[in-house]
């Protein structure tokens, strides 16, 4: 194998993947996809209000349907109490976790799952939904985050009180928690300031999106054991909820993780798992559950909406000197909203002197929030990086020199504590400012725009571009940062007698990590990424893994395979010597291939010593579990193009490039891919996406089509730019890479939209209609 | 319940009969009376592209045809594209370009990329997209797709 610039010969380059065939054949097995002798179809009565009290349930005219098996409610589910639990995907409220899968006795929020029905066909167990009477007592609602936070807002939990600092302060309000986060003087620091920067943000509540609704197959055998199929980005996770939730111990669950159409962090807590486990020991047959796409978009996911309010200050060199956010997170029906995370990384790109921050997680009417791609980090970025470009207007400073200027480097402390190891923001702003997209022209002249155009050699929307040349057009950065995760992680891999390597690994593949994997496996071994077949273990088959999260897999899996192969190399090493009959000390492990120090004649390769393994003492098989601590932190500058049809106000994308530190990219294809995805959903959420609640507390475009994530139609091709800062604690300097770009592109977007047409955009999505409204003031004015 | 219907008609190039309820799409019938399924429930209204066949030529959401339309018709699933000579030139580039991630779209999008290159087999981008707009990906972006349907149809797909 030759070995390639980098100094690696696996590692950088582009396999195919080995699950590849599969999914482009049809063949690939998703949870929905399960199917079994005596299979039943389970389907989920949803609250139609979104706060009442549920007074009564009467089933008796549905179970008595032909066809309907069994009919079961929180009543079937062991009341946990009111206790927190940490299980794997942080703490959780398992009373709230509980209610959220079958509601006790009052629901907060409309399709909040209320009974759930066993039935021959999915057919007759909606029709059996039907026949289901619930007799509610209706109270009022909220769901917009600061009318929930007023004295007088309806309460969704009577015993809920607000915690602050840590402390119960023994007010009853919707309000969660408030926490805050201080550093330096903030006072001293605005007195320090030749400009300041003050304004309010608003977000929308939006969803994960994922393609594949969430399901669930689960038979509850004779014995008392529970297997459970479902997509999921942890199967430990679901066992550890599940065990909770039917007060039984873990080892009489076990759950196999399907292929999964897709998570970002909407795919971690339970919903129908322990529902279909109980509708199976009910009727002794296995139940399988899916969710209609009206059900993901009311009961599951999203992420928060929130309130923003941002103040900074820089002194007349361009130097920060202070900045202080109030940040308010709609947690939904439970607490429990990204608030810390979105508190930790506002002004996380920045060395800032005095800062202040506070963060107020609070419940609305709506479904419980769940984690979606650097969950928090969306909302408070499109806050301060818009603030940060009018620092950069009112300085007259180029904005990424501006950032160069005051970014966060190793050794910079956050205000939430921590202090930066080695990270690549600077590097990423360096690079941005080279790329030939920032270099480009960036307005002028009709003839200007249209080399533009040919230069840029993707596709703006032809029809706008070309039936309004003179439109107006902007350019806009923004920076951002997210956290890695370290977390827990297990693999093991045997030697196969023709040389390959057979990996299981406990992380479920969203995007293709299991290549990822075992491209770090290979490389440690010394053999072909197609050399090794990795595969994703169900719970009894691999050590305990963690879930597919915090941009963690292929750094901490990935270590895992790479200490599995360290494992295996250790045991190739004590058999060559055993058939050389010299000592282990006197065998060297070297490109693949085994060398005895003492006699140079005496070499086997990879596979030809796992040819003999059979007959000298059995395969090999290489284990490693582990927690690894040297995470790096996440970061990527984003450049967008855009035009503003002053007609309509929609804003299309011209041209988008996304300048990330990778660490090291594995995979490069599979890194980049990561990058324009989460580019793009930004630009939905920045664009388009948002729930929008009628007066009856409902969602009014429960629909792909009415919600409107971005089509292939409304983008031009994504240049993802790769820079890598090696983290200095993986073995080979991997960082995650999976959540950051989600995080720039609405301040990027917005900065493009000021540029564009000097209208600052205070709220998302900045829809046509909200940008219309905006340009239409400005006309007035 | 209704009296099943039995239909004759001809998925991936093989005549096939089946018993389906009048209210079945022809998705369900895919995914649970043949036992097909490659092809994919994101939205069950039209809405995401995932449930793509082509039907007599033409590309539907099979989500929206009811199974006994299908009588006497011909049906390519995603199960159809793939020779036993081996791929699809869309399904090679889907893997080469790493046009996927999670892949629950993918059999849509390489069934969606089928039909435009049977009508077209030189698209343009701006054709490509215009064509696959009715295909959700939430993973990719859609660029890298873009990419291998491009240049799938440049080895002459």
């Amino acid at each position: 194998m030759t070995t390639l610039a980098n100094g690696f010969k696996v590692i950088g380059t582009r396999p195919i993947r080995h699950d590849g065939v599969d999914k482009v054949t049809g063949r690939a097995i998703y949870g929905a996809d399960m199917q079994m002798a005596g299979l039943l179809h389970g389907r989920i009565l949803r609250s139609p209000i979104p706060h009442g009290i549920i007074k009564s349930i009467d089933v008796s005219k549905a179970l008595a349907l032909p066809g309907v098996e069994a009919i079961v409610t929180s009543a079937e589910l062991t009341d946990p109490g009111n206790r927190i639990a940490e299980l794997g995907e942080g703490a959780v409220n398992l009373k709230d976790l509980s209610s959220n899968c079958l509601a006790r006795g009052k629901v907060h929020y409309k399709g909040q799952a209320v009974a759930a029905v066993a039935a021959v066909s999915p057919n007759i167990a909606e029709e059996a939904l039907k026949l289901i009477v619930v007799d509610y007592q209706t109270l009022p609602h909220v769901t917009d985050v600061r009318a929930a936070m007023r004295d007088d807002a309806p309460l969704l939990h009577d015993d809920q009180v607000t915690e602050s600092l840590g402390q119960p302060t023994g007010k009853h309000s919707n309000i969660a928690k408030h926490i805050q986060f201080k550093k330096g003087d903030i006072d001293e620091g605005f007195k320090q300031a030749a400009v300041v920067v003050e304004r309010e943000f608003h977000t929308a509540t939006v969803h994960q999106g994922y393609i594949e609704p969430h399901n669930a197959t689960a038979l509850w055998n004779a014995d008392g054991t529970v297997t459970i199929w479902c997509s999921t980005q942890g199967a430990f996770s679901v066992r550890a909820q599940v065990a909770e939730l039917l007060a039984m111990p873990v080892s009489r669950i076990k759950v196999v993780p399907t292929e999964i159409g897709g998570g970002f962090g909407g795919k971690i807590r339970v919903y129908l798992e322990p529902v279909a486990a109980a509708l199976s020991k009910k009727t002794g047959k296995p139940v399988k559950i899916t969710m209609n796409r009206a059900d993901v978009f009311e009961a599951t996911g999203p992420t928060p909406g929130s309130y923003i309010k941002v103040k900074m200050g820089a002194d007349k060199d361009g130097k920060l000197v202070a900045a202080q956010a109030y940040l308010a997170y709609e947690a939904g029906a439970f607490p429990g909203s990204p608030i810390g995370p979105g508190a930790m990384c506002i002004f996380a790109c920045y060395d800032i002197p005095n800062v202040h921050i506070d963060g107020y997680d609070v419940v609305v009417n709506k479904p419980a929030t769940s984690a979606y791609r650097a969950p928090g980090a969306t909302n408070a970025a499109f806050a301060s990086e818009t603030i940060v470009d009018e620092l950069c207007e009112k300085l007259k400073i180029d904005p990424l020199d501006f950032r160069i200027k005051n970014g966060a480097r190793e050794g910079t402390r956050r205000a939430d504590g921590p202090i930066f190891p080695l990270v690549g923001l600077v590097e990423t702003l360096e690079v941005a400012k080279r790329h030939s997209h920032f270099l480009s022209e960036r307005q002028g002249d009709k003839e200007t725009r249209r080399q533009g155009d040919e230069k840029m050699g993707s596709s703006p929307c032809l029809l706008v571009s070309l039936s309004h040349p003179l439109l107006p057009r902007g350019r806009g950065v923004a920076s951002g940062f997210w956290f890695n995760c370290g977390l827990k992680s297990s693999a093991s891999a045997s030697v196969n007698s023709d040389g390959t390597v057979s990996l299981v690994e406990g992380s479920t593949d969203i995007g293709g990590s299991r290549t990822g994997i075992a491209m770090q496996l290979a490389e440690a071994l010394g053999i072909r990424a197609d050399e090794v077949r990795p595969v994703v273990g169900d719970t009894d088959a691999v050590g305990y893994c963690d879930v597919t999260g915090g941009s963690r897999v292929t750094f901490a899996t990935g270590w895992a395979a790479y200490e599995a192969a360290q494992d295996i190399k250790r045991q190739m090493i004590t058999r060559a010597a055993f058939i050389w009959s010299v000592t282990s000390e006197e065998v060297a492990y070297e490109n693949g291939s085994l060398r005895c120090l003492v006699d140079d004649t005496k070499r086997l390769t990879f596979k030809e010593l796992a040819e003999k393994l059979h007959a000298t003492g059995g395969t090999i098989v290489g284990r490693a579990s582990v927690d690894p601590q040297g995470v790096g932190g996440a970061f990527a500058t984003h450049i967008v193009d855009v035009e503003v049809d002053s007609d309509t106000g929609k804003v299309t994308i011209l041209r988008y490039t996304a300048v990330q530190d990778v660490g090291k990219a594995i995979h490069p294809s599979y890194v980049e891919g990561q990058i324009q995805g989460g580019a793009v959903q930004g630009i939905g959420w920045a664009l388009n996406e948002e729930y929008f609640y009628n007066d009856q507390g409902t969602m009014a475009n429960a629909s792909f089509l009415d919600y409107r994530m971005p089509t292939s139609l409304d983008l031009p091709m994504i240049e993802a730019v790769l820079v890598e800062v090696a983290n200095p604690g993986h073995p080979y300097g991997v960082r995650g890479v999976g959540e950051v770009p989600i995080v720039p592109p609405p301040a990027a977007i917005a900065n493009a939209i000021y540029n564009a047409i000097g209208i600052r955009m205070e709220e998302l999505p900045m829809s046509p209609g909200r940008v219309m409204a905006k340009l239409l003031a400005k006309k007035r004015a | 319940m209704p009296k099943k219907i039995h239909v004759e008609t001809t998925i991936n190039g093989k005549p096939m009969e089946f018993l389906c309820e009048p209210r079945q799409s022809l998705l369900e019938v895919l995914r649970d009376e043949a036992r097909l399924t490659g092809s994919k429930e994101g939205c069950n209204n039209g809405n995401c592209g995932a449930c793509n066949v082509i039907l007599d030529g033409r590309l539907v959401n099979s989500c929206l045809v009811l199974g006994p339309e299908v009588q006497g018709k011909t049906v390519t699933t995603i199960e159809g594209i793939a020779s036993a000579q081996g791929l699809h030139p869309l399904q090679q580039k889907f893997l080469e370009h790493a046009a996927l991630q999670c892949g629950i779209c993918t059999p849509g999008f390489i069934v969606a990329a089928k039909a435009l290159l049977e009508k077209n087999p030189k698209p343009s981008e701006e054709q490509v997209r215009h064509w696959l707009a009715g295909n959700l990906c939430r993973c990719t972006g859609y660029d890298k797709i873009i990419r291998a349907v491009l240049d799938a149809a440049s080895v002459g797909a």
